[in-house]
């Protein structure tokens, strides 16, 4: 059975009068543990397909069902709940809040939670380790390396254990060096922790570490 | 509030110059408010301390203030030998009849003229007003032309110290006292023997008796009395902080009323600054808000978070402000009591209900000027925020 069921999806922007159709008439499922990587030139609609799919955006027509929720019917109070508990935010330029710490980064999705202080400390610190940072805990986003703010942002996703870890170009923002980092990271979580993960790029290399990868031309699948 | 504090906290030191000058904004509005009150409240503090509890006067029914009062003599000794009327420890009824004028006499300083209030008083009323202390030379001898002056005039104006003379009332009057009024508004006034006094300024009755109870349950009934004896109905009897009261509150309205519109209007100005602010806060951070949201905080913490920004920066404003104007206690000035026309010297005094009304003004300006860029930024989209990375 399929985690993930994206049927007929189709996404339009109105600008003044006229429709831009983003995408068009999109199926797919993705499964459980799976790692699939969403590929395709500048303004194919990966991004938008990814938000849709993390509900940060809604379809115009269609409907996605996420662990059997279909999100597309959800309000936007019942989707930021949903999001919290269900979806894990990779973005490519880390999106770290630069006045807090790396641990206070990781424990911002914990406050909408109901654990304990002490509970929220273990997780962070437990996320931390998983991403190998235990020892920089303590030390501000400008303080860090490129990679360190990717495998932060990484440890902020993963430590409300998702269901789903989504990564908008996670690499595009990093040097070879750090990039193959991210994707080994990111390839961990997907076989050790069985995440399930859905990975736009359109990095040739980035797509190799994915089990699946699917290619988006001009808001269609192709 | 699930945002978490420090985050607010440490996005206001990263914008150390908008929100500093913010602060400062805010601090000044809240100075002239907080000094506007502790003005009225001085005139206030200074006016009803003037009255005690113990004491109550009496003064012509038609009459606003002494300044306008007669009692005749006969009608101030048919009071004197009510039973209900406390008696000095040498026996006499414990009040004392007083006339109540004013003079002009040079400022110090400006050279302009001001109204002085002259008491005459009788030895009973030393009696009555306990916090009187003589600060330097003695007190007046009755059957003298000897005057003692409060320690406000003193400072004041001028020919007012010891060993000087002052012309008024058709005499010369020599000064042979400074006395404390400990803050009231005795100590803007000269006091000379009243039996000397009312020749010498041609008045054959008194303007005031003040008197002590003996038992102050006695109050009601003796007003009732008094209004219904046919020789003393054209008097009233109040008591004497009530009186003082009474004479502060035209004054304290006007202060208030002046100083609130003003404040209100620089406060439009602290308010647009602190709105601009939030602004700048909320296009800089549009990313973090797309992030937040996205991670699953709900429109609400947006809001509340740059909420609590505002406010903020409106309680430093606050702090400071009122801070600042705490040092305006060491100030005295004087104008013209609006009551008695005569000049009357108080201080500015902080107490706890103009620190809270002034809490409420700097709050009520960090969230007004905070309202409309925190509901911009709770309404922000999230893709479209996330896109301005």
């Amino acid at each position: 059975m399929s985690l993930v069921s994206v049927q007929n999806i189709s996404k339009s922007y109105w600008r003044d009068s006229q429709e831009i159709r983003v995408l068009t008439n999109i199926s797919f499922d993705i499964a459980e543990g799976d790692f699939l990587g969403l590929m395709g030139p500048s303004g194919s609609g990966k991004t938008t397909l990814l938000n849709l799919i993390a509900g940060i955006d809604k379809p115009t027509k269609g409907s996605i069902t996420v662990s059997s929720t279909d999100i597309s019917k959800l309000n936007e109070s019942e989707l930021a709940k949903w999001r919290a508990r269900h979806i894990g935010f990779v973005f490519q330029f880390y999106n770290l809040m630069p006045v807090l710490t790396a641990f206070e980064n990781v424990e911002l999705p914990l406050l909408l939670s109901k654990l304990s202080k002490k509970e929220r400390r273990e997780h962070v610190e437990f996320a931390l380790q998983i991403v190998g940072l235990g020892d920089r805990v303590h030390h501000y986003p400008k303080q860090l390396s490129g990679g360190q703010e990717q495998r932060v942002a990484i440890a902020r996703a993963i430590v409300t254990d998702p269901t789903v870890l989504v990564a908008d170009e996670p690499t595009g923002d990093l040097d070879k060096v750090s990039a193959e980092e991210i994707l080994k990271l990111l390839e961990r979580l997907n076989t050790e922790f069985k995440k399930t993960i859905i990975m736009v790029t359109h990095d040739p290399r980035a797509a190799e570490r994915a089990h699946k990868i699917r290619h988006l031309d001009k808001g269609e699948l192709s | 509030m699930k945002i978490p504090l420090t985050y607010t906290l440490k996005s206001l030191w990263t914008r150390k110059l908008t929100t500093t000058l913010t602060i400062g904004g805010i601090s000044m509005v809240v100075f002239v408010f907080a000094a506007v009150l502790m003005l009225a409240y001085g005139v206030e503090k200074t006016l009803i301390e003037t009255g005690s509890d113990e004491n109550v006067i009496v003064i012509r029914k038609a009459a606003q203030a002494e300044l306008q009062s007669q009692i005749d003599r006969d009608a101030a000794n048919i009071i004197k030998t009510l039973p209900e009327l406390a008696a000095t420890p040498d026996g006499k009824p414990f009040a004392a009849n007083e006339l109540f004028v004013l003079i002009n006499i040079f400022k110090k300083g400006s050279g302009d003229m001001g109204n002085v209030t002259v008491r005459g008083i009788t030895s009973e009323s030393m009696l009555l007003r306990p916090q009187i202390k003589i600060l330097e030379g003695k007190m007046f001898t009755a059957g003298t032309s000897e005057i003692i002056v409060g320690s406000s005039i003193a400072k004041r104006f001028q020919g007012c110290t010891i060993g000087e003379r002052l012309k008024f009332g058709g005499n010369y009057w020599t000064i042979v006292g400074v006395f404390d009024g400990n803050g009231t508004g005795f100590d803007s006034e000269i006091w000379g023997d009243v039996e000397q006094m009312l020749p010498a300024f041609g008045r054959p009755v008194f303007s005031s008796l003040t008197f002590r109870l003996k038992n102050q349950s006695d109050f009601d009934a003796l007003k009732t009395k008094i209004e219904s004896d046919r020789r003393l109905n054209y008097l009233e009897i109040q008591h004497e902080k009530e009186y003082y009261a009474e004479q502060s509150r035209l004054m304290a309205i006007f202060i208030r009323v002046i100083g609130t519109v003003v404040s209100i209007i620089f406060s439009f100005g602290a308010t647009i600054g602190a709105m601009i602010t939030m602004y700048a806060a909320v296009a800089n951070r549009t990313v973090e808000i797309g992030t937040l949201r996205s991670l699953g905080f709900r429109r609400r913490n947006i809001l509340a978070a740059f909420l609590i920004e505002s406010v903020l920066i409106a309680s430093l404003g606050a702090a400071i402000g009122l801070f600042t104007a705490s040092f305006l206690q060491l100030f005295v000035i004087s104008t013209v009591n609006f009551g008695t026309f005569s000049e009357l010297a108080f201080g500015f005094t902080l107490s706890l209900a103009v620190i809270k009304y002034t809490a409420i003004f700097a709050l009520g300006i960090g969230f007004i000027g905070g309202f409309l860029p925190a509901v911009r930024a709770a309404r922000l989209n999230i893709v479209n925020a996330l896109r301005a990375s």
